[in-house]
């Protein structure tokens, strides 16, 4: 399976009502490999984020991680199968500690799930910790994750994705809400990370200069349709993207 | 089958018959549709199940018989004076529903659905009363309708005159209904606030008067139901109970927010308990289980129902697990030696209350773990409970085995019945929960209570009679103390570890918790059996503390207990159901000296809901957490 792209799609559709949310994306990506998904609000992006890993069936097309079709499957079986994801609206558990966030990921990963005798709190905290260091919020790990920073906040969503040492992560606007200098620094190691684990990594982002800075291939989406792909160079010069960006922003020397 | 009927005449009596039967059902179905559809618009506007819906139908009933007899009296006992009460009658109780809404649910409306369910618990608990202490205890034999006694006869065989009216009730009021929703502004407000309720505040429009108003004419149409029925029916004080497990069906089969759906229902469960009622004296209920697991199975939002429509209430943060301190640790074991001794301080009396406070904090405690830490309100916990102490029971009566073995029997014999139960149930989150779980309690009960030959009926069973070694009071209490403890410490070890936080990670996040390889159903499957089972070796000991069982302890009202208790704790903390089976035991003695009770209970439950909702358990951690290392994080 080594160099094969670890995720693969081939025409996902989904249509909502009369709307045609996502028509047609067929997308790969490599080991190692950070892959930018951009679009102007309502392009499709999350829609297919969710066909990707299960939470919403499509119409049509196919999903593939490391090769194994996956259509049709629910999200925890493909989690099982080394798929990690952060949410737009970030998914976390407000009622446990930032550690016991990403202990549970862990517990299960080891199948613990109906295991009614250890106590959950001292189960592999150190692993817990380690990925908690890894995204710098060791410090917050007895907090209350319901009392944290929106940008925060994106960091435990990250440690939890990583918890069961993923194959592919799909990123939806992961530095929303956080500071310019944040945004690079959280994909700064995003990026090491896939580097290091031949992690593939697809994410969406509105910060043109995180795209263009760690992207190693940007793909755009316009109205539910993927109208361009290529390295940052190819993207930023293509006049289509240029035309549904109203040029202007996709410098990233900023508006 | 008319005793009548003879061999030659079989043809055109079986048509005849067939004929009838039908029109039977249609009939029984009129009542049960228009308590479900008011049912079904209240929801769809206002996100709020309104339990107190039976209480409605059974006043409209109340007021229907009053009126008509008022009525008469004055204007003599025609026709306009007969349908010109029972029209009253609805106004009252539409009004009736207008008030409680105005008072009370409007002060609820953004609160947690639990809240939202115990408050119109408490006006069951208030309205049973008032009906009590106006018209008696007495069952009341409806009066007649005006040139609409005896019966018509449809090729040879008799239906009641009176169904004709039932019978069109239906129709007509769909029809008049559909006009309303579609042909004034008022009808098109409620359609648009079932399909999105920002589009109505968006709209400018008085979202509270809205809101008055569909509560008036669900209500109305609740009392127009139990009016209507009156010549056939009567009014007694159990039709509140009865009718609302009926329309509970009703609105899951016919589709929540659904009107169409609504009537459509209840003529499907009309004739099923027409048609039952013929073959199979017994089988009515089970039938009407039959049906709604096999529409659960097939759709299960109901026949017309949709998908989005049941929505989450407001979730409560709780706060995360900590570490139990030592001086919390030191409170509980001072608590545990202090029950320990307390047949050294109390009398007999006191100590008959104990062994019940304790049988309850297990029994709360369990349902705790499911609507806490399990997110899932559960209105039939006391299937799982009476479950726990029939199987004892009928061990007894059937087999004759030793109470020791009885009472390991009887938490997996419930288990059974909450991993049926619950397989339905967990399918549907929210408010679908509560009404289901309510609906298949109290079929169970139904099942117990009609079953006589087996179950003994309402004379329940006698001659649990205790072994030896603990057939006294002192010694009994020893045992329940050792079983309550340790239960009640499994289910909290249970929800620290690993099976207990996946469980909760449900609740806190399904998309989260499924996207780090959750079951979430499956987790909310098993913690619902294993709830089912420690609630039924509560039950177990209850019914070998008593001696004996009856259809009570698997009656509505015990699984309002136990949702009190919890309630009365504090659903955020896992020692709330230890002080709310403390405050209601106590709570109930003293008001059961006093005469509507009920009445007391309910308002204080109101009251609760609205100035304390943070329960007992929560004031004292807010109070004197410090002291024992509890800090208030996320709950307050
Ligand atoms: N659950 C849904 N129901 C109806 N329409 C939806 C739903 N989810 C997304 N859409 C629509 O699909 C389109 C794409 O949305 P989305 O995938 O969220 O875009 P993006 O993430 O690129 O902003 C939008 O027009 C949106 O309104
Ligand atoms: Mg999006």
């Amino acid at each position: 399976m080594t160099g094969g792209p670890v995720l693969e799609a081939d025409g996902l559709s989904k249509s909502f009502g009369g709307v045609q949310a996502v028509r047609g994306m067929s997308l790969a990506v490599a080991p190692g490999e950070l892959v930018a998904l951009i679009g102007p609000n309502g392009a499709g992006k999350s829609t297919c984020f969710n066909m990707l890993m299960g939470q919403l069936r499509g119409d049509a097309g196919r999903v593939r991680i490391m090769g194994e079709d996956v259509t049709g499957w629910p999200p925890r079986k493909i989690w099982r199968r080394g798929v990690g994801r952060t949410f737009q609206i970030t998914q976390i558990l407000p009622s446990f500690t930032v550690r016991e966030n990403v202990q549970l990921a862990l517990l299960s990963h080891q199948g613990k799930l109906f295991d009614v005798v250890t106590r959950a709190r001292r189960a592999q905290s150190d692993v817990a910790d380690a990925l908690l260091q890894r995204v710098g919020i060791v410090g917050f790990a007895e907090r209350a994750c319901g009392l944290l920073a929106y940008g925060d906040l994106k960091r435990v969503e990250l440690a939890i994705a990583l918890a069961n040492r993923p194959k592919v992560l799909l990123m939806d606007e992961p530095t929303a809400g956080m500071a310019p200098a944040e945004r690079i620094a959280l994909m700064e190691l995003t990026a090491g990370i896939a580097k290091a684990d031949g992690v593939g990594v697809l994410f969406t982002e509105h910060d043109m200069d995180v795209v263009f800075g760690h992207a190693d291939r940007i793909m755009v989406m316009h109205r539910g349709s993927l109208i361009a792909e290529g390295t940052p160079l190819e993207v930023r010069d293509d006049p289509e993207v240029r035309a549904v960006y109203l040029g202007s922003s996709l410098d990233p020397e900023g508006p | 089958m008319g005793p009548h009927s003879s061999p030659r005449h079989l043809d055109k009596t079986t048509l005849g018959f067939f004929l009838v039967q039908v029109l039977t059902g249609l009939s029984s179905a009129a009542s049960l549709f228009l308590v479900a559809a008011g049912l079904s618009l209240i929801f769809g506007v206002t996100r709020v199940v309104n339990f107190a819906h039976g209480s409605f139908y059974m006043l409209g009933a109340y007021f229907g018989l009053t009126l008509v007899a008022l009525f008469g009296d004055w204007f003599g006992r025609g026709h306009l004076s007969f349908w010109s009460a029972i029209l009253c009658a609805a106004l009252v109780v539409g009004a009736i529903g207008a008030l409680v809404e105005m008072t009370i649910l409007r002060r609820i409306y953004r609160s947690p659905e639990l809240f939202q369910l115990v408050a119109t618990f408490g006006v069951i608990l208030v309205i049973q009363d008032l009906a009590l202490w106006g018209w008696g205890p007495e069952d009341k034999l409806g009066p007649r309708a005006p040139d609409l006694r005896g019966a018509v006869f449809i090729l040879g065989q008799p239906l009641p005159r009176y169904d004709l009216v039932l019978i069109a009730a239906g129709p007509v009021v769909l029809g008049l209904l559909w006009l309303l929703l579609n042909r004034t502004r008022f009808g098109i407000l409620v359609r648009a606030a079932t399909i999105d309720r920002e589009m109505v505040g968006a709209l400018g429009v008085n979202q509270a008067w809205l809101f008055t108003g569909v509560f008036f004419l669900g209500s109305f149409l609740a009392g127009l139901g139990g009016a209507l029925q009156l010549p056939k029916g009567g009014a007694d004080l159990l039709m509140d109970f009865t009718v609302l497990a009926g329309a509970f069906v009703v609105v899951v089969v016919g589709g929540m927010g659904s009107i169409t759906g609504a009537f459509l229902a209840a003529v499907l469960i009309g004739q099923l308990q027409a048609w039952g009622v013929l073959l199979l004296p017994q089988s009515t209920l089970v039938m009407m289980f039959l049906v709604m697991a096999v529409v659960l199975v097939v759709r299960p939002f109901g026949l017309l129902g949709r998908p989005e429509l049941v929505g989450h209430g407001r979730q409560m943060l709780d706060d995360p697990l900590r570490p139990t301190s030592w001086r919390f640790k030191g409170l509980v074991l001072l608590l545990v030696l202090g029950l320990a001794a307390a047949p050294l301080y109390l009398g007999t009396y006191g100590l008959v209350l104990l062994i019940d406070i304790l049988i309850l904090a297990l029994f709360a405690t369990a349902l705790h773990a499911i609507i806490g830490p399990g997110g899932l309100v559960s209105f039939g916990h006391a299937a799982f409970f009476g479950g726990g102490a029939y199987a004892a029971a009928l061990l007894v009566k059937y087999a004759g085995t030793p109470m020791a073995l009885n009472l390991v029997l009887a938490p997996p014999a419930a288990a059974l019945l909450a991993i049926v139960i619950g397989w339905f149930c967990v399918r549907l989150s929210g408010v679908y929960f509560a009404m289901l779980t309510l609906a298949f309690a109290q079929i169970v009960w139904s099942v117990v209570f009609q079953w006589g030959e087996v179950t003994g009926g309402d004379d329940g069973i006698l001659g649990l009679w205790r072994a030896p070694w603990v057939r006294g009071r002192i010694a009994y209490y020893y045992l329940v103390l050792g079983c309550c403890v340790a239960g009640i410490l499994a289910l909290r070890h249970g929800l620290s570890s690993p099976f207990g936080y996946a469980l909760r990670a449900g609740r806190d996040s399904p998309l989260r918790a499924e996207a780090i390889g959750i079951d979430v159903r499956r987790q909310q499957w098993a913690a619902f059996t294993l709830s089912g089972a420690f609630a039924g070796l509560a039950g177990g000991l209850y019914a070998y503390s008593k001696g004996s069982v009856f259809p009570n302890e698997m009656a509505i009202v015990r699984s309002f207990d136990g949702i009190i208790m919890v309630f009365f704790g504090g659903v955020q903390h896992l020692s709330g159901p230890l002080a709310g089976a403390a405050a209601l035991t106590w709570l109930k003695d003293s008001l059961l000296r006093l005469e509507m009770w009920r009445l007391l209970l309910g308002l204080a439950v109101i009251a609760i809901v609205i100035l304390f909702p943070q329960g007992i358990a929560g004031f004292l951690k807010q109070r004197f957490g410090r002291f024992v290392g509890i800090r208030s994080e996320l709950s307050s």
